[in-house]
Parts: structure tokens; C-alpha cells; sequence
């Protein structure tokens, strides 16, 4: 499932824009791809994040991902709910399970995202 | 790559199918790896294992051959018993660790799918007079059926009586008037049943009255994926991850399945001077104290320096800690030793256990 109004990143990250705040998890196509997940290892406020560089690790039963931050920014915000209860990554990878909020440097990346329509064709569906 | 002969069943259930070893396996089915597990920890599961090799042993010289080949004594089993053996290089290297079922007139012998060419032409090398070996691997099919409620599903498809086979023994049977195998073994911890058979056209037929048996406990198939997450959590060597040509069974903790006083065996003089010498590192087991999950290769850290790496690690679903094994310097080895996992270039807490890490498991010994 791939939600309308989100941008996506080739990494299997969403993006919700909210003004110069973006909200960052990942799509329930990765989610389905890694199974359970067991652990998520978050980034910490005022960390700075580098366009296509890891900023967190969602860890399952068999494997290990990173997020990628699909932008340059400062992270103003994470979901601590993640620590106790990765699984949410897994039941609602689009709303509860948010990863991170990074403040955006720069506004003109969000044109490098693809849209819903551009990621579904991405992952083939 | 070879499809199991349970290949379309597992298409059918959405299995994630992987290559493993040369075969098209089942990784996990969408139940997930968490419910898997659980499901053969609290009441059964069933396994396609077909992947796994079958050499057969025939002829007068037969136990002259095996006694050499493994580390453990087969001149003590009885017709109907099992061994878990390794089996090793001059130099003391592990070939592979594999099962030994002794026959009335043959012997069957129950290798790792990675290693089947190998093992074979291992064993042909060292063959001696009056005998013969067959690869009967690729005509083999398996089901594991385990958890503490196995013998009451197998039961239902068997007239023997289960409760009479013992652990690590097996009888002969027949299912849906195909001959099989009935073996108590597994690698879960949990007590269980191996099905060998080799009318492979009959094979479905097999696994949907496997299922129907046990559909009073909801049985589900079980991919490779919580089979590896049941034996870590018994601490049971895996080949290639654990154990293989560079580790001796002494130091990966298999001191009991190498008989040194037995009169000849493939690397035995390498191994009882590793014995006399003692063992320079051991494969360890530990449990994390940071959360965190410890990987395959991640490295092992103590006082500074880097000890190890890690063999294996996941996330216990049963513990719900990280858990795993690796080779540690005789010096750390004890338990209670605190040692670091290097996780994404930070160090995570660990400690020593004594093995296995689930320790309720219904296996009966």
C-alpha cells in the first residue's frame, strides 16, 4: 500500500511535508519486506542528517535496515513510542510509527522526491 | 536451483521464498518469524526439510567406515538409534556436523544442504574395501513436525506407538501407505519428529494429512528463518556460521560427541592435542545487556581490544533480548564476562552465558 499526498525516497522512506518540518517512516512495502521488527534504533534531537546518509536502523527478526535521511536537516523530534513498541512499524507504518521529524535546510530537495504515483511504479505495484 | 517437493505448497501459503544451499526454500510465511517461533515453542509447527542430505552406507565393512569417519563412537549404537556427530579433517577442521541413524543392514546418515557434494566426496575419498556409499539427498523429502504437542499429531498419522521411540531414536512406518521414517530428533528444542521418505510423488499428500493432524493446535509451517532463531536459542551449531573447516568441536563446545578414546577417527591426533594443550578460544554463548540485536561478523570487544567476532545473533523472540555466539580468547570465556558488541561503531553491553539460552524447551533427553 502506498499513500497519496506523501513523497518517497528510492530507499523506501516516506516523507510527510509539513512546512519546513518533515516527518519521516518507512512505506509498508519495506516494512513487508524485512517482517517482524524487533528493534528500532533511533536518531537523537539536534543531530544533523546528511541527504541519503543513515540517521536510524529498523532491525527485524532476520535483518537490518537503515533510514536514510531524504534530506538535509536537523532532527527536531523523535517517536520514542518506537522503543517499546517496534512492532507499530509493522501495523501502521504510515501514522503511529513515525521515525523522525528533521527540520529542513533546504527546501528545494523536496522536488528530488518521488510522489506516490512515481513510487508505486518504482516498486512495481 | 531445485524446488523441495513441497515447492507449490509453499507458493500457495505466500511463503517468502529464498535459495538456500542450492534449493528454493521457504524463509518465512506471512504469519512472520515472531509467531513462528512462538508457535513451536508453545505448541507445534511443521517444517519442510528436504533440503537436508541423506548418504546411505551399505555393506559388510559399513561400521569400519563410519567409526573412522566421525568424532563419535557408532559401534555404540543400536539398530533403531541415532547419533549427533561431528566429523572432521585431519587437522582437526570441521567437515560437518551431521546425524548417524543406525539400519538393520545400512547406515543413514542426515548432512547439512550446504554441504552435501562436499561430504559425499569427503566420504568417497575415505572410503574403504567392502562398502559403498549412495547420495540419496536429491530424493529425499523431510518434514519436522515440533513442539511439546508433536507426538500427539504424529501420533494420529502412525499406528507404532509413538511414547515407545525415545529421543534420538526412530522406527519405521507408513503414512497414507508411503514408507517413511519416524525419527525423534530436531533442532528446536523442543521435542519433535522427523519424517524422512523418499516416494516424493506422494509428498503433498503427506504434508496436508501432517496439517490436518494437527489442525487442533493450529498447526502452521514453519520457514528457515525461526528455525534458525529455535536452534540459536538452544545454541545449536549452525555449519558456516558456527562451526566449519578453521573450528575444531573442541573449542566450539561439542567436547561430547568427540570420542578421544576411541582407537582411530579422522583427526584424532590433531584433536587430543588440542585436548592436552587446551582449547586457546570457545565458542560462547551471550546475552545482551544494551538493547540492541548482535549480527553475523559484528565485532567483539574487551578491555579495549577486539576479542572475536560474532558467529551468530537475532533477537530471541522468546527473551526478547539480543542474543548470540562467537569465538572469545580462553581468557573470556567464562561465564559472567562482560564483553562489548560494536553495533553501528557503538559498543553494546554483553554478558557470558552458560548455554542454552531458552531453557524450558520440551525436548526429552
Amino acid at each position: 500500500m502506498v499513500q497519496k499526498g506523501l513523497k518517497y525516497t528510492e530507499t523506501h522512506e516516506w516523507v510527510n511535508i509539513r512546512g519546513n518540518i518533515a516527518i519521516v517512516g518507512i512505506t509498508d512495502y519495506a516494512q513487508k519486506q524485512l517482517g517482524d521488527i524487533v528493534f528500532v534504533d533511533l536518531p537523537e534531537e539536534g543531530d544533523e542528517v546528511t541527504k541519503g546518509d543513515s540517521m536510524a536502523s529498523v532491525e527485524a527478526v532476520k535483518a537490518v535496515a537503515d533510514v536514510n535521511a531524504p534530506l538535509n536537516g536537523i532532527i527536531v523530534g523523535v517517536n520514542e513510542k518506537l522503543e517499546d513498541a517496534p512492532d507499530l512499524i509493522n501495523s501502521s507504518p504510515y501514522d503511529e510509527a513515525w521515525i523522525a521529524k528533521i527540520k529542513i535546510s533546504d527546501s528545494n530537495e523536496i522536488d528530488d522526491l518521488m510522489d506516490a504515483e512515481e513510487y508505486e511504479a518504482f516498486i512495481g505495484e | 536451483m531445485r524446488p523441495t517437493p513441497f515447492y507449490e505448497i509453499h507458493k500457495q501459503k505466500n511463503a517468502k521464498i529464498d535459495s538456500f544451499a542450492g534449493f528454493l526454500m521457504p524463509i518465512q510465511y506471512p504469519t512472520g518469524i515472531i509467531r513462528e517461533h512462538r508457535q513451536v515453542r508453545d505448541s507445534v509447527g511443521m517444517f519442510d526439510l528436504s533440503h537436508m542430505g541423506e548418504i546411505i552406507v551399505r555393506g559388510e565393512k559399513r561400521l569400519d567406515f563410519v567409526y573412522n569417519l566421525i568424532t563419535n563412537d557408532a559401534s555404540k549404537l543400536a539398530v533403531g538409534q541415532t547419533l549427533y556427530t561431528p566429523m572432521c579433517y585431519p587437522d582437526g577442521g570441521i567437515v560437518d556436523d551431521l546425524l548417524v541413524y543406525r539400519m538393520k543392514d545400512y547406515f543413514y546418515l542426515v548432512v547439512n544442504a550446504s554441504n552435501i557434494e562436499k561430504d559425499f566426496l569427503w566420504m568417497k575419498e575415505n572410503q574403504i574395501e567392502k562398502m559403498s556409499l549412495e547420495n540419496a539427498s536429491y530424493d529425499t523429502a523431510l518434514i519436522a513436525v515440533q513442539g511439546p504437542k508433536a507426538e500427539e499429531v504424529v501420533q494420529k498419522l502412525t499406528t507404532l506407538d509413538l511414547a515407545k521411540i525415545g529421543y534420538y531414536h526412530f522406527a519405521f512406518g507408513q503414512i497414507a501407505g508411503v514408507d517413511v521414517i519416524i525419527s525423534r530428533t530436531g533442532y528446536t528444542g523442543e521435542d519433535g519428529f522427523e519424517i524422512y521418505f523418499t516416494n516424493v510423488d506422494k509428498a503433498e499428500e503427506i504434508w496436508n494429512l501432517v496439517e490436518s493432524a494437527g489442525r487442533k493446535f493450529d498447526i502452521i509451517p514453519i520457514g528457515l528463518g525461526a528455525r534458525d532463531t529455535l536452534r540459536l536459542e538452544m545454541k545449536y551449531p549452525l555449519y558456516g556460521n558456527d562451526i566449519d573447516k578453521t573450528t575444531n568441536p573442541l573449542e566450539a563446545g561439542l567436547r561430547f560427541f568427540v570420542k578421544l578414546d576411541k582407537d582411530n577417527f579422522i583427526g584424532k591426533s590433531a584433536l587430543v592435542k588440542v585436548h592436552q594443550e587446551k582449547i586457546s578460544r570457545k565458542l560462547v554463548a551471550f546475552e545482551m545487556l544494551d538493547k540492541a540485536v548482535p549480527r553475523q561478523h559484528y565485532e567483539i570487544y574487551a578491555d579495549d581490544k577486539k576479542i572475536g567476532e560474532v558467529c551468530s545473533g537475532t533477537m530471541s523472540p522468546s527473551l526478547n533480548i539480543g542474543i548470540g555466539t562467537g569465538y572469545v580468547p580462553r581468557e573470556y570465556m567464562k561465564t559472567g564476562t562482560e564483553i562489548y558488541i560494536k553495533v553501528r561503531n557503538k559498543m553494546k553491553r554483553a554478558i557470558i552465558i552458560k548455554p542454552p539460552f531458552y531453557k524450558q524447551g520440551s525436548v526429552k533427553r
